[in-house]
């Protein structure tokens, strides 16, 4: 249930922010989601909109969700690729010192509300 | 509508919470230590182990938390060391703040070592923060070398990796070698120690490590 867990750490910082702000109804949220996060994108939305309806501040928020390129970059080689299509051994010079560079985020990017 | 833009981590205010708690304990002079690994890799019989061979030394405590049920907690009972049991209800991590309301019914007054007994789960114990000093994980023998290739985050999380059932070493194909190199990859600096809860092999080593963990966290406080 990783998806709900993260669900919980979502609303937990809109609350505050809607504190904060005062803020009386959030419209939507748009998050980053990486390629390579774990995050099952569609599990993820019906975590949400199981889990907002419980909150007035929440319960018409939508999840909107852009997702971020998984890139790993190889520390030989230097050269930059698709972490999802070839993994952690460098397609060029079949390196296997590389790392992530981008794609296990999860950011909230921003939110539309009302006062 | 109007928008507001954000750019936080959905981890940012846990880290907080966990920052918090860090120095809490930490100006108390107890050592709080994330115990993670995946389900059956022995952390309660670990556990068991150091607080029966620590006993004259050192007061450990137990935050156990499971999806349901309270065995662990028991055993830890069983052997006269203090014991909680929190039930995430599904989910399959602790965080900061349900660690925080996990330590608050314990009576931590002459505790110096509190372990958090993570849920049993590879993946996402080593993405919260709990607001541990310390985080020590499991991968026992039978479970395989090739973990750190398929589990890479948590072996990068760790302060300690304990490569617990070395007595069932002649039984699996468990390269030690290949394993730790692949963990080192992964984490220079992590420290290793091959132990087995049932032989003893290996534990003076993780007990003496924990002891001196022990004392730095209270030399702190002086």
């Amino acid at each position: 249930m990783h998806e709900l867990g993260i669900v919980v750490h979502v609303a937990k910082t809109l609350t505050e922010l809607a504190e904060e702000n005062n803020l009386k109804r959030i419209g939507s949220v748009t998050l980053e989601v990486g390629e390579v996060s774990g995050i099952i994108t569609d599990y993820f939305v019906d975590c949400w909109n199981y889990f907002k309806v419980r909150y007035p501040l929440l319960k018409d928020c939508e999840m909107k969700l852009e997702i971020i390129k998984g890139i790993n970059y190889c520390t030989e080689c230097q050269h930059e690729y698709e972490a999802i299509r070839y993994g952690r051994i460098c397609p060029k010079c079949h390196s296997e010192h590389t790392y992530l560079k981008q794609g296990n985020e999860c950011n909230i990017k921003q939110i539309e509300a009302e006062d | 509508m109007r928008v507001i833009e954000l750019h936080k981590s959905v981890t940012d205010s846990n880290d907080r919470d966990a920052e918090i708690l860090r120095q809490q304990f930490e100006s108390r002079g107890i050592l709080l230590i994330n115990l993670m690994s995946s389900a059956g890799s022995g952390k309660t019989t670990l556990l068991e182990r150091t607080i029966t061979d620590l006993r004259n030394k050192v007061n450990i405590a137990v935050l156990e938390a499971d999806i349901d049920a309270s065995v662990d907690a028991e055993r830890i009972e069983a052997l006269g060391a203090q014991s909680v049991q929190v039930h995430t209800d599904g989910m399959c991590h602790m965080d900061a703040g349900m660690t925080a309301e996990g330590l608050k019914a314990m009576d931590l007054e002459k505790t110096d070592i509190a372990f958090l007994e993570n849920i049993g789960n590879l993946i996402c114990p080593a993405e919260y923060a709990t607001g541990a000093s310390r985080n020590v994980m499991i991968l026992s023998i039978p479970e395989g070398d090739d973990k750190p290739l398929k589990y890479p985050l948590m072996f990068e999380e760790s302060d300690v990796l304990l490569i617990t059932k070395t007595d069932t070493r002649p039984y699996f194909r468990f390269d030690m070698k290949k394993c730790v190199e692949r963990v080192r990859f992964l984490n220079p600096d992590i420290t290793i120690y091959p132990v087995s809860a049932k032989t003893g092999e290996g534990m003076e080593e993780w007990e003496n490590w924990l002891l001196e963990q022990s004392e730095i966290i209270k030399g702190k406080v002086k």
